[in-house]
């Protein structure tokens, strides 16, 4: 009986530890998404001015896609640009742009500058359909099934690493996926 | 007479900080005319986590989101919507973790349960060594023959 009143407090403290060591390892910055495998949100965003195509969620089914949140004045969407580029110029997935509570001309000059990797642009200025994304911050990067399904979120700049171990291999898997099947 | 006026400064300043510490980050064009549509909206609002800023509610926060949210959980109320309607509209898009008090449900029912269970504990600990320590001490042995001789020699 002695020994259990010594160890309480002991093992109570690797408990606590245990949680500790858990606990503090995890990133509260990642919020899990309620999206996965749900479809993309209804939207219809309009195209900057130049001439190009919009974004609705409709441009979302058919193929599988990348969905980028993003916006000039975001830091993070600048340091993952030049991965951006080279996706979309090695054709892997057609990259659209959710284009974040942004001003025409920053938009038009940040692409002139720095290159524009994106099929289509969809102007967010009241930030709804990033919200209906449950988008934290720029940047956030979705990866859409054929089917027109969010099947993965990323949040932050995408890294090579990010890339080349999740996000390619996603893109791959989805890409070889029968189009008929639900998997 | 000029004390008490300068009593009145005070408390004037005091009632001022107050008041600015209750004005929260809620913009002025953001409130809705009813005032029992607004009274909700920012009932609701203090129970949504700003998702940025992760440590405050909606209603408390200056980020551009936050505000962005309380556009919409006043877009919503007057649309109609219930309060509980409202939150399930956020928690669709943010999950459970925007509600700054997680419901009570089956991943959360350790987290709910945790404390209570650890008070039962602490408490039948407590009862058990309470009892030992009220439980009266056995009473002592008598001394046996040669002790009581020794006793009698010793006392001699």
């Amino acid at each position: 009986m002695k020994r259990i009143i010594f160890l309480a407090p002991l093992s109570l403290f690797l408990l606590v530890g245990l949680y500790f060591a858990v606990g503090l390892t995890r990133d509260p910055s990642r919020i899990p998404s309620t999206l996965i495998d749900r479809p993309v949100p209804v939207f219809d965003l309009a195209a900057p001015d130049g001439g190009r195509a919009g974004l609705s969620s409709r441009d979302l089914v058919g193929e599988v896609s990348i969905v980028n949140v993003f916006g000039s004045w975001c830091i993070g969407c600048t340091v993952e640009h030049p991965l951006l580029l080279e996706i979309a110029d090695e054709g892997v997935a057609p990259i659209h742009g959710v284009n974040w509570k942004d001003k025409p001309e920053a938009l038009a000059d940040w692409l002139a500058r720095r290159g524009d990797p994106y099929a289509r642009i969809g102007v967010d200025a009241d930030g709804r359909t990033a919200i209906d994304f449950g988008v934290t911050g720029a940047p956030e990067t979705f990866i859409v099934d054929r089917q027109g399904r969010i099947r993965h979120k990323h949040v932050g700049p995408i890294s090579r690493d990010d890339w080349e171990t999740v996000l390619r291999p996603l893109i791959e898997e989805l890409k070889n996926a029968p189009s008929s099947s639900s998997s | 007479m000029r004390r008490l006026r300068r009593h009145h400064k005070l408390a004037t300043v005091l009632i001022a900080l107050f008041i600015s510490g209750a004005a929260l980050a809620a913009q002025p064009d953001e409130i809705l005319a009813d005032p029992a549509l607004e009274a909700r909206a920012r009932a609701i609002s203090r129970e949504l986590r700003c998702v940025v800023c992760q440590s405050e509610s909606i209603d408390d926060s200056n980020a551009p989101l936050a505000r962005d949210l309380r556009l919409l959980v006043r877009e919503r109320i007057s649309a109609g919507d219930s309060d509980a309607a409202v939150r399930a509209y956020v928690v669709e898009r943010y999950g459970d973790y925007v509600l700054l008090k997680p419901p009570v449900q089956a991943n959360t029912l350790a987290l709910w349960l945790t404390p209570v269970l650890l008070f039962l504990i602490a408490g039948i600990v407590a009862a058990i060594q309470l009892r030992r320590s009220a439980a009266a001490p056995a009473p002592p042995q008598p001394l046996t023959p040669e002790e009581q001789t020794r006793l009698r020699e010793l006392g001699e």
